[in-house]
């Protein structure tokens, strides 16, 4: 495979016409010496699916993490995450509230070593949802989100990790759809599945899409052009373009993301 | 040689060994059970040592034995589990944690004598707490404390990374993370930790010997009151155990059946700790399933 070296400051970055979500600016990722992410500006749309595409180091997940605060105990992250007018990157936040608004879903499935009930319920009741009738809402609510209630309502009292890797995978999501948040985050969450588990995860994503604003890194081109209305493609830390969906797709304004599309390299 | 036959050459020495290995542990545990089961019966386990007739028991040593352990974990498991949660969880990767870790591997290697004097100096004389089973539980403590804090710093780093992430990315503190997800999932693993250690610690002679005594005074098992003298819970009374009456026995025993009683009460120890690696498994099993919600 013949790496082209690319420029890194000839960038095409649209601002968003819509209700922004969250944005973040000249956003930074040092894990110790080794710059991981440069100056990545990116607004994300309410309401909309946003995908973020790169080969495998360019810093898509570390960027995603940030996002809400993921990598706190792990890198140094510098630059501004604005969210409702407040800088979610200053040291002063409350990163748990900010999880309780922007929550992520994983490459690999991790249900707790627990029920499916209370996969869902747990951290509702650590943050102080005591009502039975409004937890037994709250878990048939997430999981028919995440188009799971039908596979496992008469199994809600037995152990989560005997779902298969797609349902275990759309618990996590139910999990994070029934703490009510408003933005989801997903890192790769198909990429451990089959493609049967993948569509009916892409279908999920598409009804979330109503109510919630979706940032997801995908290595899976076709999938980040089913999905998302908008798509960043980050090269070696830094995000070279970003556009609609359609137009990265078809007609790519730099060099880099025309070859990576076309699948010259990655 | 041809790769076949020195493959096959290995797998028989291994064999041999492993069988070995067997072979020393049926041989031990059928000899001591063998001659120590005859001598087992009901009036054995419920009645009080003899000094000088035959026909003596062991019941107060068993109890004694049972209470001592008891009170060990009562004071050793808090601390293992704070320092097991702290090197697992917390503690960052420094010289500070690796010296921590160094220690605690240094005090599990101490000779069980020498925390005994160290008991004894400290506790029985210094603390004026004289031969008593609190002075005995904490000596055991020092033994318990570095396999129990091991086991349990092992059980957490086996709950995988991810489980920590799915408790922190639902906004759940570092703290509730650890007490709701960690440490349910990592249960079996602590249990079986703990029973374990609680083999060794039942079968401690040496370090009781200077701490806890040699005397097992007469109690009333019917005062439930821990300070009244007579009581069989006060833990200020000077207690034997069984591995200590098995140990006098042999040394200085003065009772015609000496030999017998302590084939019996050898028996009894390990029959108690079978029974106790016994339950570790099944306990872990089960806490499991529960915890998991398998069935």
């Amino acid at each position: 495979m013949n790496m082209q070296t690319y420029a890194f400051d000839k960038t095409h970055i649209i601002q968003i016409p819509l209700e922004k979500a969250m944005t973040t600016e000249n956003l930074q990722v040092f894990y110790g010496d080794n710059h991981a992410m440069h100056d990545a500006s990116l607004e994300f749309p309410r309401y909309r699916i946003t995908a973020l595409i790169g080969a495998s180091g360019s810093g898509k997940s570390t960027y995603l993490r940030c996002l809400n605060r993921m990598n706190d105990r792990i890198a140094t992250v510098k630059g501004k995450i604005m969210y409702r007018g407040t800088d979610i990157n200053s040291d002063h936040i409350n990163v748990y509230e900010v999880r309780k608004h922007i929550s992520m879903v994983f490459q690999r499935p991790n249900p707790f070593a627990k029920s499916i009930r209370e996969n869902i319920t747990f951290a509702l009741k650590r943050n102080g949802i005591k009502d039975k009738a409004e937890l037994n809402k709250r878990v048939e609510e997430s999981l028919k989100a995440a188009a799971l209630w039908d596979e496992v309502k008469d199994d809600l009292d037995k152990s989560a990790l005997a779902l298969s890797g797609g349902q275990a995978q759309r618990l996590c999501i139910a999990r994070c759809v029934a703490m009510k948040p408003d933005i989801l985050l997903l890192d790769e969450p198909a990429s451990a599945l089959d493609p049967i588990s993948t569509a009916k995860i892409e279908e999920t994503l598409q009804q979330l899409r109503k109510n919630y604003s979706i940032i997801i890194v995908t290595h899976n081109m076709q999938q980040a052009s089913r999905i998302a209305d908008y798509t960043a493609f980050f090269h070696m830390g830094h995000v070279l373009e970003y556009d609609e969906t359609e137009k990265i797709f078809t007609n790519p304004e730099i060099k880099a993301t025309e070859d990576y599309i076309s699948g010259n390299f990655g | 040689m041809n790769p076949k036959t020195s493959d096959q050459l290995a797998t028989g020495v291994i064999y041999a060994l492993v069988a070995a290995v067997i072979g020393i542990l049926i041989f031990l545990l059928g000899y001591i059970l063998m001659t120590g089961i005859p001598h087992i019966s009901g009036h054995f386990l419920t009645s009080a040592a003899q000094s000088f007739r035959a026909g003596g028991g062991v019941r107060d040593q068993l109890f004694n034995s049972l209470y001592l352990l008891v009170l060990t974990l009562i004071i050793s498991f808090p601390i293992a589990l704070g320092s097991g949660i702290y090197l697992s969880e917390y503690a960052p990767e420094n010289w500070v944690t690796s010296l921590i870790r160094t220690s605690v591997e240094v005090l599990s290697s101490l000779p069980s004598v020498v925390v005994g004097l160290f008991g004894y100096l400290l506790f029985v004389i210094r603390f004026g707490m004289g031969f008593s089973i609190l002075a005995g539980a904490i000596a055991l403590t020092f033994f318990n404390l570095p396999l129990l804090t091991r086991s349990i710093e092992e059980s957490l780093q086996d709950v995988s990374e991810l489980q920590r992430e799915a408790g922190l990315s639902l906004g759940l503190s570092r703290w509730k993370t650890i007490t709701g997800i960690v440490l349910p999932a990592a249960v079996p693993g602590i249990l079986t930790g703990i029973i374990l250690s609680a083999g060794r610690v039942f079968g401690e002679a040496a370090a009781l010997i200077y701490t806890a005594g040699q005397s097992a005074p007469t109690v009333n098992y019917g005062d439930w009151n821990p300070m009244d003298s007579a009581s069989f819970l006060n833990p200020m009374r000077p207690a034997e155990t069984l591995a200590v009456h098995i140990w006098k026995l042999n040394t200085e025993g003065v009772t015609p059946d000496a030999a017998q009683i302590s084939s019996g009460a050898s028996a009894v120890l390990i029959v108690v700790i079978l029974l106790f690696n016994l339950m570790a498994r099944l306990l872990g099993n089960w806490m499991y399933k529960k915890m998991t919600a398998t069935r």
